[in-house]
């Protein structure tokens, strides 16, 4: 039998949307049972037909985004606003180890599912909150998406070009999000086992986010200094950008670090005269000439595919890369032989690419991704076995419509 | 007592720059003991980059190194040479964890590869974050940040400025990127931490840069992956960003309630209730001519006043904070997110702290970066027992 580093741990996961799910994704996918609580009344909007799901979607459980960020996890249906859904809640919390949550603060406080409430029926209970700036403070009611957490963030302001537009970045503002809150689940984990105690942990997103942008925030603090967007250059490297390459809408990134390195890049684009020039002659004034520089490097990568940059570049000690799309990346050769995408069988969506877990672990591999769960398709399992209901009382639930 | 998560797990972080320097802070700043192992004389890389103190490069004055390093004891070692490589096994048999950046095979050249170290203590866990992972045809190639997040497909993916017609896509702002890989290997190390338990066998992870930030844009990675002909799925949805009077905001409405606050804020203009504005697909299908009226109300405000009076309403909008308005954010105040360390060389300044507050054992500020070897001698004389002169022999050698 495979072992997994989370054998035996239980999460009860109320989140929803991208973040929340990407942490207990990440959790699934090191080995812990992962019951997703979901209800037909509101459903996960990830469930539902939008321009992010595609406009021929039929059914909440024909939606890519939800598979692609609920693998590995089982699914119960609950009406929360039935208090004998409450009770089921608590009874299951009893057999569980980890509670997560992403509803705005407060609302599950009102259902009588605090982390004080949750406690006395199992008192060394982990509880996570993750909301968009916290559960405490003035603004502790606000609501967001991964492009506002980014914008609060701080981290928006410093991505783009300089002469253009600050961007949100991606749906990864969100994932990050949620690997920020697997690293707290798993620090609270193991101080649980050392100490028997449980906590409670609130997550702000925003803040999660600022964290990745620390020295862009150390500069305010350390020299009042706002620092601005800066493309894809460097404060000390140059040639370091993105060139475009033959074919359309191609591109590799180079970037040239230290003067052994700008010598073995002057001799892979075959030593041209220009290199010579005095004003590429240090470090310090290839940077000070970069828009020159980086012109007569375009000439270069132009007459070439995004491969061949990289191939000739890599083999002189460079680091090159091109810039992937999406088409990109199944196709490259590396991405392959690390079988970082896996394909798995969905009940209605049928063969389905995803993406695997970000980590090797040598001893005990990451969960082969199952498919995200159909709606309510563990209810048997977690009320029945778990819970150890009958099939009638089950059946009176689901006819009460508190299991819905 | 035991009031840190992570107390007496002991991790020795042999590691440059951003990635695993990230890592072993996040598990400093919650109680675990970390030995930063620094190259002889120059030391981390990272403590010749900026942003220095008063723009004066100074290798203990970089608020990178600042930021990165908190609450880690520092020694300088060479493992290359064979007395700095029999203090690095001695470092390897005290440690629970080994964190390290080397380029694959290094670490097996310097006979300290995982195979070595695991029968030195069978019990440590070792992770590696490389940028392209242990193997691989590019497991030896380069890459910095920006060349990492190009080839995850991130800046390719980004919401905003497509690029085409001459702009090239863009990299995340700083070292994001780096982040994301450090950030990643501690959840790995963490369960694998939490596996191993107090007496079990460690392993070796092995972390990927690229695949760090590939696994974040799963939902777009694998959406091209299942339909190589996928185009844009977020065209025409009503919103993003936008300028406004001092700056841009960030406009979100996807569902019907939050639409309706969204026309709250616009003062209940009568366009708002056409034919058109019925619901996400009629929306994103007139797209171009709501969008401007919505950017020109949004040119006559400030983003203060659009954040709040749009957030009272329920609609997710957020101004672009620069990094002076993250640090007034009365919010931000109030949470207690930046605390000041103090720093014999930097002096006392303001760091950001963590984004989780953990009720039974907060994050914790015990002490700012080390110093280029500070620890050297507590570590070294202390408690491996080297004596001055060893201590002087070595330090001669270039060893520490």
């Amino acid at each position: 039998m495979e072992e997994y580093p989370l054998d035996g741990v239980r999460i009860v996961d109320f989140t929803w949307a991208w973040a929340g799910p990407y942490a207990t994704l990440l959790l699934a996918m090191l080995g812990a049972e992962v019951i997703k609580v979901e209800s037909q009344r509101r459903l996960d909007h990830t469930r539902l037909r939008s321009l992010m799901t595609g406009p021929t979607m039929g059914g909440p459980n024909q939606s890519t985004v939800f598979n692609d960020i609920n693998l590995n996890k089982l699914s119960l249906t609950l009406n929360l606003t039935q208090a004998r859904a409450i009770d089921i809640v608590k009874k299951l919390v009893k057999v569980s180890d980890i509670v997560t949550q992403n509803m705005r603060p407060g609302i599950l406080d009102r259902l009588g599912l605090s982390y004080e409430a949750l406690r006395e029926v199992k008192t060394d209970i982990i509880m996570l909150s993750s909301s968009a700036v916290g559960a405490t403070g003035p603004e502790r009611t606000y609501v967001g998406y991964a492009p506002t957490f980014a914008a609060l963030s701080g981290l928006a302001y410093v991505s783009g070009h300089p002469d253009g537009r600050p961007t949100t970045l991606t749906g990864a503002i969100d994932t990050r999000v949620g690997t920020t809150a697997a690293f707290a689940i798993l620090a609270a984990l193991n101080y649980r086992q050392r100490t028997g105690k449980g906590q409670d942990i609130d997550l702000s997103s925003s803040e999660a986010i600022s964290c990745l942008a620390g020295d862009v925030l150390m500069d305010y603090t350390m020299n009042r200094r706002v620092r601005e967007r800066n493309g894809n250059h460097d404060e000390l490297m140059a040639p370091h950008g993105c060139y475009p390459c033959r074919g359309e809408n191609h591109w590799v990134t180079i970037a040239v670090s230290g003067e052994e390195e700008w010598q073995a890049f002057c001799k892979a684009i075959g030593g041209p005269d220009w290199a010579k020039d005095r004003m590429f002659a240090d470090a310090a004034g290839r940077r000070q000439n970069q828009s020159e520089l980086d012109r007569l490097v375009t000439e270069w990568t132009r007459q070439y595919t995004d491969y061949e940059v990289m191939e000739a570049l890599q083999s002189a000690g460079v680091a090159a890369m091109p810039t992937f799309s999406g088409r990109m990346i199944p196709r490259d050769s590396h991405v392959k032989e690390r079988d970082i995408l896996a394909e798995i069988e969905h009940p209605e969506l049928g063969k389905r690419t995803v993406v695997g877990a970000p980590w090797r672990l040598s001893a005990t591999p990451a969960r082969i991704p199952r498919a995200a769960p159909l709606i309510g398709e563990h209810n048997q399992y977690v009320l029945g076995e778990l819970l150890g209901m009958s099939h009638d009382e089950i059946d009176r639930l689901v006819e009460e419509e508190v299991v819905y | 007592m035991n009031q840190a998560a992570l107390a007496g797990v002991k991790v020795l972080e042999y590691c440059q720059m951003v990635c695993g320097p990230y890592c072993a802070k996040l598990l400093a700043d919650l109680g675990a003991e970390v030995m930063k192992i620094e190259k002889p004389v120059t030391g981390d890389q990272a403590r010749s980059r900026g942003p220095f103190l008063h723009d004066i490069p100074h290798p203990e004055r970089s608020g990178l190194f600042l930021y990165l390093n908190t609450n880690k004891y520092g020694v300088t070692l060479d493992p290359a040479s064979s007395a700095g490589k029999a203090i690095f096994l001695e470092l390897v048999k005290w440690a629970d964890v080994l964190i390290e950046d080397t380029a694959p095979g290094t670490m097996e050249r310097l006979g300290l590869g995982y195979g070595s170290l695991g029968e030195v203590n069978p019990s440590l866990i070792m992770t590696s974050i490389t940028p392209f992972g242990q193997t691989g045809p590019y497991r030896g190639y380069k890459a910095h940040h920006l060349n990492i997040y190009h080839a995850s497909g991130q800046a390719s993916f980004s919401f905003t400025e497509k690029h085409g017609g001459g702009i090239p896509p863009v990299k995340g702002g700083g070292y994001v990127g780096d982040y994301d890989a450090g950030l990643s290997g501690a959840v790995a190390t963490l369960a694998a931490l939490y596996r191993r338990g107090p007496d079990g066998t460690g392993q070796h992870i092995d972390v990927s840069r690229q695949e760090a930030l590939i696994s974040l844009d799963r939902v777009d990675v694998s959406a091209a992956a299942n339909d190589p002909n996928a185009t844009d799925r977020r065209r025409g949805m009503l919103g993003g960003l936008m300028p406004c009077k001092d700056g841009y905001v960030m406009v979100l409405a996807p569902q019907q309630h939050q639409w309706e606050a969204l026309v709250k804020l616009l003062g209940n203009p009568e366009w708002a209730h056409s034919e058109k504005c019925r619901d996400e697909r009629t929306r994103s299908e007139n797209a171009a001519e709501l969008q401007p009226l919505i950017e020109e109300w949004m040119l006559r405000h400030n983003k203060d006043e659009i954040y709040h009076r749009g957030q009272s309403f329920g609609c997710p909008v957020g101004p672009i904070n620069s990094a002076a308005d993250v640090y007034d954010s009365p919010q931000v105040k109030h949470r207690e997110f930046f605390a000041e360390i103090e720093h014999p060389e930097a002096g006392k300044l303001s760091y950001p702290t963590a984004s989780y507050r953990l009720s039974e054992t907060p994050w914790r500020a015990n002490s700012a970066a080390p110093l280029l070897g500070e620890h050297n001698d507590s570590v070294y004389r202390k408690r491996l027992g080297r004596s001055e002169e060893e201590l002087a022999k070595l330090k001669e050698q270039g060893v520490i």
